[in-house]
């Protein structure tokens, strides 16, 4: 084996014009900001302030810009699959040939998937469940770090795959025996299974360091049945993730042994299978979806009681038809494959089972709707986002359903029909939820409102652009195209082809109002600042503190009453009270273990890709020995002193009470 | 009385909207795509009831209790009712059970491997996806066809299915169901055409690079004797389909054109499932072509095929232990 392993110079795809306009893109953009951070002399706020930060609204902040960042990357896929698609008609090849065509739609499902929902959805899990619970930082702090650069990795991990070499051309399941050796003989599947891997990791510790969070550090009087509801949901979400991302794990190993050491475990011959690795990733990817979507509820909850100044209505059954959503997501993964030849009674009770799940979705739906009841909705941006849900969402649940009765699906499995529901789900429910969440807490993380007007704007654009793209699909699924084609020939199609591209093209609008938003609120922050913590007349915990929030979040931590905790405080006139003296608090000190050891570790996973075994070992190692190092630190924490601690809360305070009489 | 009139007019629209289609799921040509149209539509109507309402109350109440409403009422601490819980858990229960029942009957009737009864003989033909063509062979003929599916109106066909490689789905829009292709394993699939006509067929699951031209006509002939005709007609052609020329034409091509082969070697379509059994063949040159591993003495007695279900790989499983 060469010194470079399977590294060649054909390995930069200097050959297609697309990706060398990007490349220079790219490489132009970066050398902007790196002269930009320079020139302002930035790189130790972002050194100290961020990278090596352990503060879990910092990493919430990395977290969600990492999603976004995603979010633009995932959605150039679409719009180039959607143009493609809408200029490849009458049998015309279009501009993408099937080489790079396939690898677009597998970036932008891993990429949309992993890399954009997942660390929107952990994102906002840092910066507000801490804060709900009354905490001053999560369990294990250094982890959180250590999992944010982790998951950040992976991320970088896919986006060299742009640059060196190819990403992989087996649909976002990569299902053998496409995705073996034998049929996909390239690097593509190796960025695949060492970014998915490698983030995977990542979100697998978050959920351990929430679950301990959650159970562990609530503050006195917060009982379980007391925690506010989007806590309520994460955990059922991370309770999913500690059950279900071993088994993407295991089922990724596996498929890097055929891959790698010949071993058969999914291969055609020698008696492998590849119908085992199909079930084991769906027994992880179903509960995915729900991991996606059950936070996303939580924040329609917090928002639709926020903004009607009214309890959530059916506080219990919400957190019961979780819990009931989390088992059942268990027991439903064979219904991504009624058409692999189940036995009619097998196929059934998945169906049956599939369908059971509209029940307590059904019931979160009405207990939205009786929370509206008899309420006083001020229709703001999130409001507005959730509104969209509501109605999107069931659209979509309805046609889930419908794939969930096997007879159906039988004409239906694999269709356009198929895309249109699972993106009716994912960006009705999920990214509406986490768009939502985005604007009810910005001004917490970052201590000025985001702009309205251009919030509204954004969401017009988004949910039209929706119905516009995605109501054609589900047509084109009865009409019998199926996912996956690069160019087709029936000209039936072609109008709900081109209607569909359009749809994409209103819904980028959507997302270049969210980019002015962004740019006309930190222009106007001055008069978008919210100085008493509190801006919408909040329920929870969270907005008791300042926007953003002190250091250690809560001076004194509250004791709690009340499912709405701050709520209670206020109206039992317990809110804005500066005490006469504090004690120093604890609190860990930043390190940077994690970034260190998420770049060894991304060295190691693209030597892996490449097969430069000295570099792999040299990285694995290095990720190692910083960990060592780091678990024989004693220099770990400090404690903020009584008089800082003084000072801050008599600032906040004030502003807090003099907003409250404003 | 509203609701009613709603599903009324949604149900109308739907179906002028899609049976307007030509061509797709819901323009079916056969029994099996007869029934899964009428499913989706009944499945469809029952959940429109639950579904139209909630979105009419959406924007009524978010409409209704906007905050410029002062003088509607207010109760800001109202958070519970065992009335209101009752009815939004039984609902969808209800409905639910309803879909359920529909659900486990409709799955046991339309069943793929189930042969279709009251419809007579069945006409067997032997389904293998290639990189990235469909071959057809007919045992009862002798014949064997390339992208090109022929066989008689209201004549049951059923299909037996496997994979030279990589994981398709075999799948006619106008006749119903689909089913997966598989490499080393057999799955089955009963259709019936009750209209003559040209039909298109299709790969429903990705499979390469020249996936999207992995296309082929089925044609209903109107009579059983357009279909005797059409089988001369191919048998004509003299060339046959052995070994050694199915492996010519396994070798990947992308929009392969219409091909017929008057013969076939004997049992074909079972070497094709069969050949990754190692253990029977011994160095044989299917597996050399494929440049497989000869490790079978490891592999004697390998079954890992038949915990799939009770259909699939029957055959393969049980002649495999010869």
């Amino acid at each position: 084996m060469s010194f470079l392993g399977k590294i060649t110079l054909d390995a930069i795809p200097l050959h297609d014009p697309i990706l060398v306009v990007t490349m220079i893109g790219i490489a132009l953009g970066g050398l902007i900001l790196l002269g930009l951070i320079t020139k302002y002399k930035k790189w130790g706020v972002l050194w100290h302030g961020w990278i090596t930060s352990v503060d879990h609204k910092r990493l919430g902040v990395m977290y969600i810009i990492l999603a976004l960042i995603m979010l633009f990357r995932g959605f150039s896929d679409a719009i180039l699959m959607r143009s493609q698609l809408a200029l490849a008609t009458n049998g015309s090849p279009g501009y993408l040939p099937p080489e790079h065509y396939d690898q677009i739609f597998t970036a932008h499902g891993v990429i949309m998937i992993i890399f954009m929902a997942m660390p929107f959805m952990v994102g906002l899990m840092n910066i507000i469940l801490p804060l709900q619970i009354g905490a001053r930082d999560v369990a294990f702090p250094f982890l959180n770090n250590l999992s944010f650069w982790l998951t950040a990795s992976g991320a970088i991990l896919m986006n060299i795959s742009l640059v060196f070499g190819e990403f992989a051309k087996t649909g976002w399941v990569a299902y053998p025996p496409l995705s073996e050796l034998t049929f996909s003989p390239g690097v593509g599947v190796d960025y695949y299974i060492w970014a998915l891997q490698i983030s995977g990791l990542g979100t697998l510790l978050t959920s351990v360091n929430f679950l301990v969070t959650v159970f562990k550090m609530r503050a006195p009087g917060m009982t379980l049945m007391k925690m506010p509801i989007f806590t309520w949901t994460c955990t059922w979400a991370n309770i999913l993730i500690a059950a279900s991302f071993p088994i993407l794990t295991a089922v990724l190993a596996m498929l890097t042994l055929d891959r790698y050491m010949d071993f058969h475990f999914f291969t055609n011959d020698l008696g492998g299978n590849s119908m085992m690795y199909i079930n084991l990733f769906w027994a992880w990817g179903h509960p995915e979806v729900y991991i996606l979507v059950l936070p996303a509820f939580g924040i329609f909850s917090e928002i639709i009681s926020t903004f009607t100044g009214k309890r959530l209505f059916g506080y219990k059954s919400m957190i019961y038809a979780s819990g009931a959503i989390s088992i059942l997501g268990f027991v439903v993964w064979l219904h991504h494959f009624f058409t692999m030849g189940s036995s009619a009674n097998v196929n059934a009770f998945f169906g049956v089972m599939t369908m059971i799940i509209a029940v307590p979705t059904g019931v979160k739906l009405f207990n939205w709707l009786f929370t509206i009841y008899r309420g006083r909705l001020r229709i703001t941006v999130p409001v507005l986002w959730t509104l969209g849900f509501m109605v999107t969402f069931t659209i979509g649940g309805m046609t889930g359903v419908l794939l969930a009765i096997p007879g159906a699906d039988y004409v239906l499995h694999n269709s356009l029909f198929l895309i249109a529901h699972f993106h009716n789900t994912i960006i009705g429910g999920a990214v509406f939820g986490y768009l939502a969440g985005f604007a009810f807490w910005f001004p917490k993380a970052m201590g000025f409102k985001l702009n309205e007007k251009w919030g509204k704007v954004s969401f017009w654009c988004w949910i039209v652009g929706f119905f516009v793209a995605f109501m054609p699909l589900y047509v084109l699924g009865f009409l019998g195209m199926t996912r996956r084609l690069n160019h087709t020939n029936t000209p039936e199609w072609n109008f709900w082809l081109y209607l569909a591209a359009v749809g994409a093209i209103i819904i980028m609008f959507g997302i270049i109002a969210q980019v002015i938003q962004l740019y006309v609120s930190f222009r106007d922050r001055e008069a978008l600042d919210d100085e008493t913590g509190d801006p919408w007349n909040g329920h929870t915990l969270e907005w008791a503190t300042a926007s953003p929030p002190q250091a250690y979040n809560f001076a004194v931590i509250p004791h709690v009453d009340d499912i709405d905790a701050w709520t209670d405080m206020k109206e039992k006139g317990q809110a804005y009270i500066t005490k006469s003296s504090y004690s120093p608090i604890h609190m860990p000190k930043n390190t940077s273990a994690g970034v260190l050891m998420g770049a060894a570790l991304t060295i190691f996973c693209f030597a892996m890709v490449w097969h430069i075994w000295w570099l792999a070992g040299a990285g694995l190692i290095g990720a190692i020995a910083v960990f060592i190092k780091r678990c024989y630190c004693n220099d770990v924490d400090y404690y903020v002193q009584p008089d800082e601690i003084l000072e801050t809360e008599q600032a906040f305070n004030l502003s807090g009470r003099e907003g409250v009489k404003a | 009385m509203l609701i009613r009139n709603l599903c009324n007019i949604a149900l109308a629209s739907i179906v002028l909207t899609l049976s307007g289609c030509k061509g797709g799921v819901l323009d079916p040509k056969g029994q099996i795509g007869y029934d899964e149209k009428n499913l989706i539509i009944i499945a469809t109507v029952l959940m429109l009831l639950v579904v139209i309402p909630v979105i009419v109350m959406t924007l009524y109440f978010a409409w209704k209790y906007r905050d410029t409403q002062t003088h509607e009422i207010y109760a800001p601490k109202w958070a519970h009712s065992t009335k209101i819980e009752a009815v939004v858990w039984a609902v969808p229960i209800i409905i639910v059970i309803i879909l359920g029942v529909i659900t486990w009957e409709s799955t046991h009737r339309l069943d793929p491997y189930k042969p279709l009864e009251g419809k007579g003989e069945h006409i067997t033909v032997e389904v293998v996806s290639l990189n990235w063509k469909w071959l057809f062979i007919y045992p009862e003929q002798g014949i064997a066809t390339v992208n090109e599916l022929v066989f008689p109106t209201n004549v049951p066909v059923e299909f037996k299915i496997t994979s030279e490689s990589t994981m398709n789905s075999f799948f006619i829009p106008q006749l119903g169901s689909q089913i997966y292709s598989m490499a080393g394993m057999q799955t089955k699939l009963h259709l019936i055409a009750n209209e003559p006509g040209t039909f298109k067929g299709i790969s429903a699951n990705y499979s390469g690079a020249g996936f999207s031209g992995m296309k082929f006509n089925a044609i209903a002939t109107p009579t059983q004797a357009g279909f005797d005709d059409w089988v001369s007609n191919v048998k004509a052609q003299g060339n046959t389909l052995t070994k050694d020329a199915y492996y010519q034409l396994a070798e990947p091509t992308e929009n392969h054109p219409v091909t017929y082969y008057g013969n076939v070697e004997d049992n074909l379509f079972h070497t094709i499932i069969m050949k990754f059994m190692v253990h029977m063949s011994g160095k044989s040159d299917i597996s050399e072509m494929k440049g497989m591993d000869h490790k079978m003495d490891e592999h004697a007695d390998h079954s890992g095929h038949s915990e799939h279900s009770e259909h699939s790989a029957h055959s393969s499983h049980t002649q495999g232990e010869e």
